[in-house]
């Protein structure tokens, strides 16, 4: 590991400031960032502690929504009663997140700065990757691509974005509040990770100086009726191969509104829009109806070489949620 | 395996820290790369506490913070000033077993014993949070800690019985 200066940040101001200076990275629950020190994916010369900045750890709940703190810890949301009630797949995919150590360290902000879990990012050895070495080219394209990208890929990557929670914020239209040098701004989950393009490849859309301060998820009554299904290799502690949130707001058996957000697919968390404008009116019972709703939504997926089984897993998955979500599974 | 170096050529790049390790406060004046995992086994000499992955995957090197369990090795040193770091060493009161360290040996939970120092603090926690309800709840809650030799089904017994001896 590169040796760095290490300061606490004593008001976000300083926070702010600290961190639009060039080869500085700020710390918070530190499981991402130490990781990609030790495996020399980033070598910063300053890192800025947030830890002992106050009030960006809380939670507060009103009638409009949910604001969760940028330092609230993973496991706190997860168990935190209201958003059990009112936001229940936002506690799910927490709690299907990493390891009960990682989730007590881990905090909100920091979960949706996370970087692709693709092996060709994360290798020991230095292998094509452009995220990891702009220009370098992409491995996976030729290589190991099971665990890729269906949708909104380019040659640049095909890397799918691992956080959990930002799948559940996602379907549930969440946004993401921010402060840098140029002041507040909020921004939607769904585009706080920009898909590669022909260019660089950009991980988030903040600026230099840019900091996630909290997160708003709106209350609604998709989000009382959410569910968060996460398909993976193992039981437990293992990312997604496939994820889906779902959140349905019902008229008895008829869909008035459904929303739905995949994991494991794409390089942000993939809205299936086309699926929820087709499934209103429908009811959970018509499953000839669902499937041509999710025929829909699937009909701009570009699976690779080894990863079609994504399609119909991913399918499956949304009608699994649908119906956990609707009480009728 | 290997351990880092924890001591650097240039001391003004040292940094201070003081943590409450095992009740004890002690200081440490060390680079800031040092993992609160090194300091607690190459300055305090506190070597119950296993360096496996080095990466926060296998759970070897679990320690409380301030009473939640977390990854010493994910941890900066100098994050963990002021806090209060509780590591296996810190369980026992004198020659008493904690519960959960008797239940270990009365169960037969370990082979090899490398995971195991991870494996009891964070089984300690996994009591305390509530989450031993169930050999189920136990499995999804104990997941952070891997065992080579999968003594898995004498771990999760030990974790059953310590919650059930402890009334949770």
């Amino acid at each position: 590991m590169q040796s760095f200066a290490y300061e606490r940040a004593a008001t976000l101001a300083q926070a702010i400031g600290a961190a639009a200076e060039p080869d500085t990275m700020v710390i918070a629950g530190g499981t991402e960032l130490l990781n990609w020190m030790k495996d020399g994916i980033t070598a910063p010369r300053r890192l800025v502690d947030l830890n002992g900045l106050s009030g960006l750890d809380g939670v507060a709940v009103d009638d409009r929504g949910l604001k969760i703190g940028a330092l609230a810890r993973m496991s706190d949301l997860a168990e935190h009663p209201a958003i059990r009630r009112d936001w229940p797949a936002v506690s799910q995919a927490l709690l299907q997140s990493a390891s009960a150590q990682i989730r007590t360290m881990a905090s909100i902000g920091g979960n949706l700065m996370q970087r692709t879990r693709c092996p060709y990012f994360r290798a020991e050895v230095d292998l094509p990757c452009n995220r990891r070495r702009p220009g370098s080219g992409c491995a996976a394209l030729a290589g190991e691509d099971r665990s890729a990208a269906i949708f909104g890929w380019t040659e640049q990557c095909v890397a799918t974005h691992p956080s959990d929670v930002a799948v559940a914020l996602a379907a549930l239209n969440a946004v993401v509040h921010v402060d840098g040098p140029g002041g507040p701004r909020a921004i939607p989950v769904t585009d706080l990770h920009p898909l590669p393009g022909h260019g660089a490849v950009r991980e988030t859309v903040l600026e230099p100086g840019e900091l996630i301060t909290a997160i708003t998820v709106p209350a609604a009554a998709a989000a009382r009726r959410s569910h968060y299904l996460k398909l993976r290799e193992r039981a437990s502690y293992e990312f997604a191969l496939v994820a889906a949130a779902v959140g349905l707001d019902l008229d008895g058996a008829v869909i008035r509104e459904a929303r739905i957000a995949l994991g494991g697919v794409a390089a942000k968390p993939w809205r299936l829009r086309k699926t929820e404008e087709a499934l209103r009116g429908l009811t959970l019972a018509d499953g000839p109806a669902l499937r041509r709703a999710l025929d829909a939504g699937f009909a701009e997926a570009r699976p690779l070489r080894r990863n079609g089984f994504k399609v119909e897993l991913a399918k499956r998955a949304v009608i699994r949620a649908l119906q956990i979500a609707g009480d009728v599974a | 395996m290997d351990v880092e170096p924890t001591t650097i050529e240039a001391p003004e790049d040292e940094v201070d820290a003081t943590p409450r390790v095992n009740g004890r406060s002690r200081h440490l004046r060390i680079d800031p790369r040092v993992t609160l995992l090194d300091a607690l086994r190459d300055h305090f000499g506190l070597t119950g506490t296993k360096k496996g992955c080095d990466r926060g995957e296998c759970g070897a090197c679990t320690v409380h913070i301030d009473g939640r369990r977390a990854l010493s090795c994910l941890t900066l040193a100098v994050m963990a000033d002021g806090r209060d770091i509780t590591t296996i060493e810190g369980l026992t009161e004198g020659d008493q077993l904690h519960p959960v360290q008797a239940a270990f040996i009365e169960h037969d939970a370990f082979q090899c014993g490398f995971c195991t120092p991870g494996q009891i603090m964070s089984a300690v926690a996994c009591i305390r949070e509530g989450h031993a309800g169930s050999d189920d709840e136990i499995r999804e809650f104990m997941s952070g800690n891997l065992c080579r030799c999968a003594a898995y089904p004498q771990i999760v017994a030990a974790v059953r019985a310590a919650a059930a001896a402890t009334g949770i």
